[in-house]
């Protein structure tokens, strides 16, 4: 039987008008607006991006603000909005060879061509809390030097010309998009890609540690690791050839994988690839490494039993939109589930307690 | 109408106005105060492409995510037919975007690409110089330490 | 092309898309809930050759993701532009097309079209045939949607009937002429009349 309980309606109108006024907190304090919130909350803005798989940071910034900095809720929201959005079809795929680099490092080529550029990151800080930053000040500006005007090519062309490291077939190949049809096993690693690009942060930097740790061990190095913005170009059937419809910021890292050999391929260096919206380095290094932990089977590698190598274990639990939908429905009413497993459990007991009177009468009479 | 528009040509103006800032083009636009008659082919709407790399960076195409984009199509009253594919959710940049496009086609071309085109290309390579600049400022210059003896 | 070619591709569309698209929407979902029922559907002027009914059609239903097959007797130029500048719709081979437009000779054998499989049975081909008008029932239809039976026009009887016989897997119809659309989803199943 089917029960619907209603007389919510009040109770819930009053609550998101309390979450309403909450979001604003003391009006006494200035609100956040949103392009502040794109400007000085730019990596969680990027999150939202690459998670919710929508590059717009005023989106991102507008869901920030909505979900209070809830950042699985905003980004709950996006993906919510995208699929709103027509679809108006696929870009060309982009050149991050081109990429115009704000970072660009490599942890093994210390004079590889274009330099290692530090670009605006956090490595080098103390990390000590800046009390210069809880009282309002400018920022001064930043040092500038002579541009690079030549292209950054990327590190492991240069390893290609040995043929020490694997290399990357070209093709036009159409890839699978989970946004479309749904995910099955075993999944093509276009179809890996883009579940692990758009995955939980905190679940992919797991399970990359977890490799890093001895699990399904691959030894990474980061061949490279860029920061840039790259040209969007998209064919226009009307037009009859592709323009640039925009620019988007990409981080994108690229794996060096010791690769002792098996029966067909030499030993050399193998590759993990990791590629998200925005600056979002963690992201990206720990997408490269998981995505070379699912390459076992096309590499030949022997299944280790490790979770990083379970690509549906990896792929079925790293989209935390699935996972916290699933997870906090539980909290929503099952009244009437609840009741029956009430009367099981009544009924279980009821028969227990029945068995051992009879087994104490049947003792007694004996 | 002018029919010598090469496809090269009305890629790079379509570009440059696809990524360009809203604000700074709709002021631009004003600027250049001539709003030309026309019917709608389409009306303005936003909607998302979705976005592809490549495996390796030079590998098999792969889906990243999505992007915003809005597009419109118009047409001039001697039937020259605009098109508006730009970043984002603006129709306004759109409709104006598809309005350079048509008259980019007509005798205003030239002087559109001085007082439009022209600025925002200026602006925007300015803006690239001044980025590349301060990260060139923050690559290493590594140098060796001698040690031990001869 | 030339400039009035050009333009002509570009005409046609749905004046007020949220809206137009919402009704014609309403007209198929309509046509196909109540199979053999002949309903009135409008909004795009498509190019000459193709009937009011199968560019709303098309308009409603087609997408950058939906295969179109063009079967000859309606395949040209203005056709092929103006349904990619008004749904992205890719142009496709029969055996792969998600929906196919044409008058029934041109469309055949009907067998070449996807049917669908045991587990996704949707990934079928639904069918827009243009047909000459729903005047001279020769069909009648029962099954889901049908109060008791109703009447249709069919170019092919048996073939529909054979169609329907492959359920769940099979293929849709759409039927269009002028302004008006009915439609025979595999799931009626059909008896021609003597």
């Amino acid at each position: 039987m089917y029960v619907a309980v209603k007389g919510g309606e009040r109770a819930i109108d009053n609550a998101h008008a309390w979450l309403a006024e909450e979001r604003r907190g003391d009006t006494s304090v200035a609100e956040l607006s949103l392009v502040q919130i794109r400007e000085q909350l730019a990596l969680a803005v990027n999150r939202v991006m690459a998670e919710g798989s929508l590059f717009d940071p005023d989106l991102a910034a507008l869901a920030i603000k909505q979900s209070r900095g809830d950042l699985i809720e905003a980004i709950f929201l996006i993906r919510a909005y995208r699929t709103t959005l027509p679809r108006f079809g696929y870009t060309l795929p982009v050149d991050t060879g081109a990429m115009a680099c704000d970072r660009r490092i490599s942890a093994t080529f210390k004079d590889a061509p274009g330099g290692q550029v530090l670009g605006p990151t956090f490595d080098y800080t103390h990390r000590l809390l800046d009390f210069k930053l809880a009282a309002e000040g400018e920022a001064a500006e930043a040092p500038t030097s002579a541009p690079r005007t030549e292209p950054t090519p990327h590190i492991t062309e240069f390893l290609q010309g040995e043929d020490i490291i694997e290399r990357e077939p070209m093709s036009e190949a159409q890839p699978g998009d989970l946004t479309r049809e749904p995910m099955a096993f075993p999944a093509d690693r276009s179809v890996r890609l883009q579940s692990l690009t758009r995955g939980d942060e905190g679940f992919i930097l797991g399970m990359a540690y977890s490799t890093q740790r001895g699990y399904a061990r691959n030894h990474a190095f980061v061949g490279e690791l860029r920061i840039g913005t790259v040209a969007v170009e998209m064919e226009i059937p009307e037009l009859g050839f592709a323009i640039k419809i925009g620019e988007v910021e990409l981080t994108e890292c690229e794996t060096v994988n010791q690769f002792k050999g098996s029966k067909t391929v030499p030993p050399q260096f193998t590759r993990g690839y990791g590629l998200v919206f925005g600056q979002s380095e963690r992201k990206s290094i720990a997408m490269a490494l998981v995505d070379r932990a699912l390459r076992w089977k096309e590499l030949g590698e022997d299944n280790l039993g490790a979770a990083a190598q379970d690509e549906e274990f990896v792929l079925s639990h790293s989209d935390n939109i699935q996972a916290t939908g699933f997870l906090e429905h539980i909290k929503l009413p099952h009244y009437v589930d609840f009741q029956s497993e009430l009367e099981l459990v009544r009924k279980l007991r009821r028969e227990a307690a029945e068995a051992v009177e009879q087994m104490a009468a049947k003792e007694a009479a004996e | 109408m002018n029919t010598t528009i090469s496809a090269k040509d009305r890629k790079a103006w379509m570009g440059l106005l696809a990524s360009a800032d809203d604000a700074r083009l709709a002021e631009l636009w004003r600027a250049f105060d001539h709003e030309p008659a026309f019917d709608w082919l389409r009306a303005p709407e936003a909607g998302g492409v979705m976005v592809r790399g490549r495996m390796g960076g030079s590998g098999a195409p792969f889906n990243l995510g999505e992007m915003t984009v809005t597009r419109c199509a118009l047409s001039l009253a001697d039937g020259t037919v605009g098109h508006g594919y730009v970043q984002g959710r603006s129709k306004a940049k759109a409709e104006t975007a598809a309005k350079i496009d048509a008259l980019m086609q007509t005798d205003a071309a030239e002087t559109l690409r001085a007082r439009v085109l022209i600025p925002l290309q200026e602006e925007r390579a300015a803006a690239k110089e001044a980025r590349a600049s301060k990260a060139a400022a923050t690559k290493v210059d590594f140098f060796t330490m001698v040690r031990g003896e001869d | 092309m030339n400039q009035m070619t050009d333009n002509a591709v570009y005409a046609g569309g749905f004046s007020n898309p949220p809206v137009a698209s919402a009704h014609a929407f309403r007209a198929a979902m309509n046509a196909m809930a109540r199979p053999g029922m002949v309903q009135e559907i409008t909004g795009a002027t498509p190019p000459e050759g193709i009937s009011l009914a199968a560019g709303s059609l098309l308009l409603t239903l087609c997408d950058p993701e939906t295969g179109v097959f063009l079967a000859p007797d309606v395949d040209s130029d203005a056709l092929r532009g103006w349904l990619t500048f008004h749904t992205g719709a890719p142009i496709v081979a029969a055996e792969e097309a998600d929906f196919a437009l044409g008058g029934w000779d041109a469309l055949m054998p009907l067998d070449r079209f996807p049917i669908g499989t045991a587990e996704y049975p949707d990934r079928s081909t639904t069918l827009i045939v243009e047909v000459a008008g729903f005047d001279a029932p020769n069909a009648t239809l029962s099954g889901p949607g049908i109060k008791d039976t109703a009447q249709i026009a069919l170019p092919d009887p048996a073939a529909c009937a054979g169609n329907a016989m492959l359920y769940p897997l099979g293929v849709d119809f759409f039927f269009t002429s002028g302004t008006q659309v009915a439609a025979l989803p595999r799931s009626t199943q059909i008896r021609a009349e003597a």
